[in-house]
């Protein structure tokens, strides 16, 4: 183990801990505070895994955008201050699948991945991610932008007051 | 050296946790708070594997798929919205289909 693989292991413990404290805590606004800090785990993971862009894209739009939104929507629900009582369902399917899902793919990239060492490939900067996506993929980014207006106009219709 | 598996392992514990939360939560914001763990448990295999074969395509979906999951989110939300007003109550169990 590198130092580098040390790194990654612990902060992979923090972003699956911090996980396992959003699906189980019982205070409605802490979930989305532990979610902040699952999200900031990952995006250290994509700095260590040298993904530059992808890591502050991800800080700015998942924890600045996507989670304010999320606590906007738990306020406006009028959810209470404190401990809910009936977040959750009865836990046996639920631990059944996800825990199948989850250990199940755990092990198979275990076993997959398990003698693999590579070497830190170069850094994805804004500007190799940039030369990528507007050389080979200029067309999906483009509808991209057409979705996103799409779901913005769809959004608006939706909260409005009557229609 | 780096190893792959540590990143692979962690998004796969993400992405069954992720599963888990939104089979096992009832109020609706928390399970569009679930989704998002999957997303990104997926991202992070995604920026691995660019690792693993020294390429950047995995990158570039990468901020695709987080385009996309702004714009589900914006969306679900504003549906959970009305859903609220309409009913006061999010509870996913409690939606009468039909």
């Amino acid at each position: 183990m590198t130092a580098i693989d040390v790194m990654l292991s612990a902060v992979g413990l923090v972003a699956v801990g911090s996980a396992l404290a959003v699906v189980s805590t019982q205070h409605l606004v802490r979930a989305g505070l532990w979610l902040v800090v699952t999200l900031g785990a990952v995006a250290v993971e994509f700095l260590l895994l040298r993904a530059e862009f992808v890591a502050w894209v991800q800080v700015l739009i998942y924890v600045g955008a996507v989670v304010v939104l999320l606590l906007f929507a738990v306020m406006l629900t009028r959810a209470p201050i404190g401990r809910s009582t009936d977040l959750d369902r009865p836990i046996g399917p639920a631990l059944l699948i996800g825990a199948g899902s989850g250990l199940g793919l755990a092990g198979l990239f275990a076993w997959v991945f398990r003698d693999m060492r590579v070497n830190p490939p170069p850094t994805g900067s804004a500007q190799r991610v940039g030369e990528a996506i507007f050389g080979d993929w200029v067309l999906p980014f483009e509808v991209l932008s057409v979705l996103l207006l799409a779901a913005l106009v769809g959004a608006i219709v939706l909260s409005k007051k009557d229609t | 050296m780096l190893q792959p598996v540590i990143p692979m392992v962690t998004a796969a514990l993400l992405f069954g946790i992720g599963v888990f939360g939104v089979l096992r939560r009832r109020n609706a914001v928390l399970v569009l708070l679930c989704v998002e763990l999957m997303l990104n448990a997926v991202n992070l295999i995604l920026v691995t594997s660019d690792v693993v074969r020294a390429q950047i395509t995995g990158q570039v979906f990468v901020l695709f798929v987080i385009v996309i999951a702004a714009a589900e989110v914006g969306v679900g939300l504003a549906l959970v919205l009305r859903l609220f007003r309409l009913r006061a109550n999010i509870n996913v169990d409690d939606v009468e289909l039909g």
